[in-house]
């Protein structure tokens, strides 16, 4: 049975007329009346008029120092503040939601309505967060993906109550399929399996990630901005006349490394402390409903749900630095999940399986979501030495070009000839990132599962299963056809969109698409003439959608 | 199946039309252009060099000529289409070439498109989408009528092949 859950009348003060439901004709759901139209939390009175002073905060700044000059400074400031906390106000009161047996239906805007309509076997992703002052309150944001690449077709309910999130999670997510109940209620508790856990010691990981190169950097560009604006007389700060004087007899070498000295430090803090706030009780678990839910956060909680029937694989990243000390992070590949674009593409779009963790500890999770660890412990066909000359031709030639242009630069500007000499010890280098690409690249096939893994600076291995393929690319360069290599591309509707088996040998390729995906390539082999046996039926999972055209697998984030 | 070693994808069956030439030659003239007027524009301001100026202006002339003359003709000899009733199958490019293939029961949408400059040649290009970002399948230069008899039969198939696509 279809029948979704009947939204309960909450806050029911204005059920308003609304648009018209596009129901499909003939159903049996078009003559149930249209639900009542929701409210946020009314507690959400105090937090919106904050958010937006918060949010509003240049700007009155700005109207502080431009009313200042006028003589009413603080009076024109207060009055921007008085207009953006009623706009708070106004905006907890112009917004309703509800969900319809087909869509889920958000309006806002006081001077501009607008009316954002989701259909319901769209939704992709339910993702709960929560801020310092949700918590305090007790209340979640939820956010409604569709899984479309823009982030504005995103419907977001800011905020709700605990126990009015995990009904709209549950109305949103398990709306059952045939066969089975729609879960009308928050889903009776089902024994979780919990797959992995965070532990204190992974900190020791943070410093590894970067990810407070960025803060550190607007901390100091902000910070040298300030001083040069300011036009401060260093010398009226002892300390900064203490620095100044310390760098002014030291020598050069020395102040240099211990200014980096300090930017590590200042690094490495900031990217625990980021490490701490962003992973903060990591836990993945298995829930009935055939979901994997991960939560997690210190300060902002995040809360999310990924349908393993929308899950088509696992990837094993490691940058450089975590790679050396050992670690690994694991995302979902996954429809309606963004996994690539960016470096935190991945952790923000919800498709994060564990932060960097034990590189054991990673394969294991990985092994466990995919429910077999052939494909993580698979020994990989290599590429070959074609590939391998290849890997050096491409590092060494950029290293080439680096050695011409510095030696041009330098003839002509007339720099000292260490620096040309320096940029020879890039070969060195490139040889080693050569070499290194070239041990990482292999291919394998396995459990139904295309292994392809690449990379050196970011080392991954994408384990997507075969069913998630929906078509193969094979380019060849010029130079690929003179060595008979190819870049095999499995496209997919999950994940990074694209998954390559880069540099293998053309015959290869053929051959591990075709046994990917049987049937698929035969009528265009050559020598063979006739007609397939039977239509290439890639997935055995094309439940009949509506929509026709959507891609299916979903990947719900709570 | 097992693909027995050696054997080899071949290329698409169908070519694209003979006009996609000169469709292509046109094409690429604009960029050429725009690059000989910045280099006369820069020797009108700096008359001292004149010999290096001319020597790259001779440059620029004699690689349009080649790229005007060979790339249309290589692509010409690249470019090529399938579908069957189970996969649409699609090879493109010249110097660096790709093949794609996508099955019919994958398939999203089904665009034909023309451009102002393909209308003066009477050309169409063919563009099927599958649920993957990475995954379009284009064809360029086809002439209008099978570009058209191209649509409908992949709509028809597709109608067909049911499901939902991904």
């Amino acid at each position: 049975m279809t029948e979704p859950a009947a939204p309960e009348p909450a806050a029911t003060e204005q059920a308003g007329p609304g648009p018209a439901r596009p129901g499909p004709a003939g159903s049996g759901l078009a003559t149930e009346p249209a639900p009542p139209w929701r409210r946020l939390n009314p507690r959400m009175l105090v937090i919106h008029p904050v958010q937006e002073a918060i949010r509003a905060m240049p700007a009155l700044v700005g109207l502080l120092i431009a009313g200042s000059s006028s003589g009413n400074g603080p009076g024109w400031s207060l009055l921007g503040l008085g207009v953006v906390v009623v706009l708070g106000v106004v905006r907890w009161f112009t917004t309703t939601f509800r969900v319809t047996p087909e869509q889920v239906q958000v309006r806002h805007g006081l001077l501009r309505r607008r009316l954002l309509a989701v259909p319901r076997d769209r939704v992709r992703t339910v993702d709960v967060t929560a801020n310092a002052m949700h918590r305090l309150l007790g209340l979640a944001r939820v956010t409604v993906g569709t899984g479309r690449p823009d982030a504005d077709a995103d419907l977001r309910l800011d905020a709700l109550s605990a126990a009015e999130v995990a009904t709209l999670r549950a109305e949103l997510l398990y709306r059952g399929t045939p066969g089975q109940p729609a879960v009308a209620d928050q889903p009776a508790a089902p024994p979780d399996q919990e797959l992995a856990h965070w532990r204190l010691s992974w900190v020791r990981y943070g410093p590894f990630t970067l990810s407070g190169l960025v803060a550190v950097g607007i901390l100091g560009g902000f910070l040298a901005q300030t001083l040069s604006e300011a036009h401060l007389d260093t010398s009226r700060f002892a300390a900064l006349r203490a620095v100044r004087e310390w760098a002014e007899r030291t020598p050069t070498l020395l102040v240099v490394l211990a200014v980096a000295g300090t930017l590590v430090v200042a690094t490495t803090v900031a990217s625990t402390v980021g490490y701490l706030l962003a992973f903060w009780r990591f836990r993945l678990t298995r829930q009935a409903h055939g979901t994997l839910h991960v939560t997690r956060g210190l300060v902002t909680t995040r809360a999310t749900t990924i349908e393993e029937r929308r899950l088509y694989g696992v990837e094993l990243v490691e940058p450089l630095l975590p790679r050396a000390a050992r670690a690994a992070r694991c995302l979902a590949i996954a429809t309606g999940l963004r996994s690539r674009g960016g470096e935190r593409a991945g952790e923000r779009g919800g498709a994060l399986l564990l932060p960097p963790a034990p590189r054991e500890e990673a394969r294991r999770v990985a092994a466990e979501v995919l429910r077999t660890a052939e494909p993580v412990t698979v020994t990989l066909v290599s590429h070959g030495t074609r590939a391998r000359r290849r890997r050096y031709t491409r590092a060494l030639l950029g290293c080439a070009a680096l050695v011409l242009a510095t030696g041009l630069a330098g003839w002509l500007l007339g720099w000292p000839g260490w620096v040309w000499a320096a940029t020879l010890a890039s070969f060195g280098g490139g040889a080693l990132l050569a070499e290194d690409r070239y041990r990482n690249l292999g291919h394998a096939l396995t459990a139904g599962t295309l292994v392809a893994a690449t990379g050196s600076v970011v080392r991954r291995r994408a384990m997507l299963g075969t069913d998630g393929i929906i078509g193969w690319n094979v380019r060849q360069s010029y130079f690929q056809r003179r060595a008979g290599l190819a870049t095999l591309t499995a496209t997919t509707a999950a994940g990074g969109q694209h998954y390559d088996v880069p540099d293998v040998d053309l015959g290869t390729a053929v051959r591990l698409a075709d046994a990917a995906l049987p049937g698929l390539l035969a009528p265009f082999l050559a020598g063979t003439t006739a007609v397939p046996p039977g239509p290439p039926k890639p997935t055995g999972r094309a439940a009949p959608d509506p929509q026709g055209l959507d891609p299916q697998g979903s990947v719900t984030s709570t | 199946m097992d693909v027995p070693n050696g054997a080899e994808l071949r290329p698409p069956r169908h070519q694209v039309s003979r006009t996609a030439i000169w469709y292509w030659t046109f094409r690429a003239v604009p960029g050429w252009l725009v690059l000989l007027v910045a280099q006369i524009g820069w020797q009108l301001a700096d008359p001292d060099h004149a010999g290096w100026h001319t020597a790259g202006l001779l440059a620029t002339v004699v690689l349009a000529a080649a790229h005007l003359v060979v790339m249309p003709r290589w692509r010409y000899r690249v470019h090529r289409w399938e579908a069957t009733e189970h996969a649409v199958y699609t090879q493109s490019g010249w110097f660096d070439q790709e093949r794609r293939i996508a099955p019919i029961s994958r398939i999203q949408t089904v665009d034909s498109e023309r451009g102002p400059l393909e209308q003066i040649f009477g050309l169409a290009n063919v563009t099927v989408t599958t649920a993957s970002a990475a995954g379009p399948l284009r064809i360029h230069g086809l002439d209008q009528d099978t570009a058209q008899r191209l649509v409908d039969e992949l709509t028809a198939t597709t109608r067909l092949a049911g499901g939902d696509a991904t």
